[in-house]
């Protein structure tokens, strides 16, 4: 059969399995495992009950990221669960030998951000979190996606975890992209056309001179938002772009091993002829600056668009007016000049350097509107360090925005950075269910040139008439 | 987790009839901060279910006695977004052992195989019948026979059949789960670790 064309998803799939198991999941082997403070915690106590231990410690790597304040990271964390959910991920990982990247360290960030820039994600790996947005890693031809409390258990006791072998889809998207439209426009657009749930049971492949185009920072948010459509995960075969990226990183291998590893990537392609059980193709000359206007992220549409009534959508009507209800908006109206009170800038999907170069594109030489609070949030330490080194902390600055410190934020409100009961904010993260941004709070998806348009007019802008 | 044995389930259900529940209705991030894995029932669709300053919210179908039972009943798509196996936690420490919604998401539907939860998909023809029946009487029973992959509505006698792989069915009715699985063949995982290029 080895002549047989097969997808990249196939390739790397088919080198994981340890066992296959007669009408039930394969036995599927875990490269790399990144753990955070709040889904580790009962794997760690799960192994203590069952006096196992972890099998290869040097396969996971720990940050600190979802439960960590923003500002004054240098003094003790104030609220008494977060910090216990700290110190556990610390004692845990100095129990078993895990490297950890607590608070304060300067490696330190959002865990599908440092992994990429520390070299940690390889192609043709397989890398598991328990944190949904494990995609992200798929930007570099890795099957990546994000697992439960339980399964982390799992991958500490044995590297291994049960896994059906999901479908296979790929998304092609072909042409250039206009003025103003960035990989973030591209996934909304993706996920408006295939809803939340279109790609549930699938894992997706991104192709087409789009996605070849694009940086690995954009590649990384593409990925990231697989999961906002139901997949599993995204990938997309990694080539110059993606060489380029990893040469020199801290763990990438180095010498013989990087020629060794640069002749294995290289056959990480979907072969011509492969199969996949659904594809999609669009046009980039289709999609616009997007933003959404619902409580889940299929709920978005070109910006100057106007909401669509309940008749033009998929799905129940009352569930689409309880979503209305909630955003307080009405059918048909436009979403240009709806006014914002916050803006959030960060999140593991568009936390990295190019989103805050995109951002200070259009906030330079302007400011930062009054009735808008801002919260500018680097994905990293090392992101942050390249923020001022790149001069953009001064643009900032100069507009009346302050950078805080790295972690997910607003992105999932845990810690304070949460957006008050009835306010709507335009947000560069990817989830705008009910209360995600805190109880109550409003969310608009956006990419980072949208939320610069908002932040600096004080309510929805295209992009374009600012660039 | 050792959990207990699934294999026939008699109740009455608890309707929920909103699509997309997500995971963050389910139980919002501000309630996992917790280390353990017991107590997030309490939370179990917080929002929906409390006003801001923690008065039950009278419209909100939990804080309605007259419905109650082992099974929730979603609508479409049940149990998007997050990975948090929390939200499968908060859903069995209330006292659910079995979802049933037309389509479930990926993650959570592992999740709630490996804790315990049996999330049974049934068409969304069924998935109106057993609405039908609760608003008809808020007493209708029901009857998930894991054994048989069938569910019941027992008034009618109307039946359907979900699917489940073997070995998770096979875990269910016996109380297994993946861990112990994996424990019995480290052997083989170290031969296989062996040859791995990094
Ligand atoms: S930024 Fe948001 S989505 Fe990303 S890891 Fe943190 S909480 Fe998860």
């Amino acid at each position: 059969m080895s002549n047989q064309a097969s997808t990249l998803f196939d390739k790397v799939w088919d080198a994981h399995v340890v066992r296959k198991i007669a009408d039930g999941p394969d036995v599927f082997f875990i490269d790399r495992h990144f753990i955070h403070e709040v889904t580790s915690p009962v794997a760690f106590l799960g192994l203590e009950s069952r006096n196992i231990g972890v099998m290869y410690p040097e396969r996971t790597f720990a940050t600190a990221d979802h439960n960590t304040p923003t500002i004054n990271q240098h003094l003790p964390v104030q609220d008494a669960l977060s910090a216990n959910q700290l110190k556990a991920l610390e004692t845990n990982s100095a129990k078993y030998g895990i490297s950890h990247w607590g608070l304060g360290h300067a490696r330190n960030g959002i865990v599908h951000v440092v992994g990429p820039e520390n070299g940690i994600t390889l192609p043709g790996m397989t890398i598991v979190c328990g944190d949904s947005h494990t995609s992200t890693h798929g930007a570099f031809g890795a099957i990546a996606f994000g697992i439960g409390t339980s399964e982390v258990e799992m991958v500490l006791s044995s590297q291994c975890i049960m896994q059906p072998k999901p479908k296979k889809m790929r998304v092609n998207v072909n042409g250039t992209l206009g003025k103003g439209v960035t990989p973030k426009d591209v996934t909304l657009y993706i996920i408006s056309k295939l809803t939340t749930a279109g790609a549930t049971g699938y894992f997706v492949e991104y192709a087409g001179d789009v996605f070849r185009n694009m940086s690995m920072e954009g590649r990384m948010t593409v990925c990231n938002m697989s999961i906002e459509m139901g997949a599993r995960g995204g990938m997309i075969a990694p080539d110059e772009t993606t060489f380029a990226y990893i040469n020199g990183r801290d763990q990438a291998p180095k010498g013989e091993k990087w020629d060794e590893a640069l002749a294995y990537w290289k056959t990480l392609k979907t072969d011509e002829g492969a199969t996949f059980d659904k594809e999609y193709t669009f046009d980039a000359a289709d999609i616009e600056p997007m933003i959404t206007y619902g409580t889940n992220p299929g709920m978005g549409q070109g910006i100057s668009r106007n909401i669509p009534t309940s008749e033009q959508v998929e799905g129940g009507k009352s569930t689409y007016d309880k979503s209305l209800a909630y955003m307080g908006f009405h059918e048909n109206e436009s979403m240009l000049g709806k006014k914002i009170d916050y803006v959030f800038i960060g999140s593991c999907t568009n936390g990295r350097i190019e989103d805050f170069r995109a951002f200070a594109s259009i906030v330079k030489g302007r400011k930062k509107a009054d009735n808008v609070t801002a919260w500018v949030v680097p994905g990293s330490h090392i992101v942050e360090a390249q923020i001022k080194e790149e001069g953009i902390l001064d643009i900032l600055t100069e507009a009346g925005f302050e950078l805080r410190q790295p972690g997910c934020s607003a992105c999932l409100a845990m810690n304070d950075d949460k957006i008050p009961a009835g306010k709507y904010a335009v947000s560069t993260s990817n989830r705008n269910f009910e209360g995600r941004q805190g109880p109550g709070a409003r969310t608009l998806l956006a990419s980072p040139l949208v939320a610069a348009a908002a932040a600096v007019t004080g309510v929805v802008t295209d992009p374009r008439d600012l660039l | 987790m050792a959990y207990d044995k699934f294999t026939l389930l008699r109740s009455t259900a608890v309707p929920l009839p909103i699509e997309n529940v997500d995971t963050d209705q389910i139980i919002p991030a501000r309630f996992l901060k917790a280390t353990k894995r017991e107590g997030f029932g309490d939370n179990l669709f917080r929002d929906w279910r409390y006003n801001g300053d923690d008065t039950p919210k009278a419209d909100f179908v939990l804080n309605n006695p007259i419905y109650k039972g082992k099974i929730l009943v979603g609508g479409h798509n049940f149990g998007s977004g997050s990975s948090r196996e929390h939200a499968a936690w908060a859903i069995y420490d209330y006292g659910f052992r079995c979802v049933v919604s037309s389509f479930f998401a990926d993650i959570f539907k592992g999740n709630s195989l490996n804790i315990g939860i049996l999330p049974v998909q049934v068409s969304a023809e069924f998935l109106d019948k057993i609405f039908l029946a609760i608003e008809a009487d808020p007493n209708a029973e029901f009857e998930v026979n894991l054994e048989e992959q069938t569910i019941t509505i027992v008034s009618s006698g109307e039946s359907e059949s979900f699917d489940i792989n073997g070995y998770k069915k096979h875990n269910m009715i016996n109380g297994f789960d993946d861990i112990d699985y994996l424990q019995a063949m480290k052997g083989e995982i170290k031969e296989f670790e062996a040859e791995r290029i990094y």
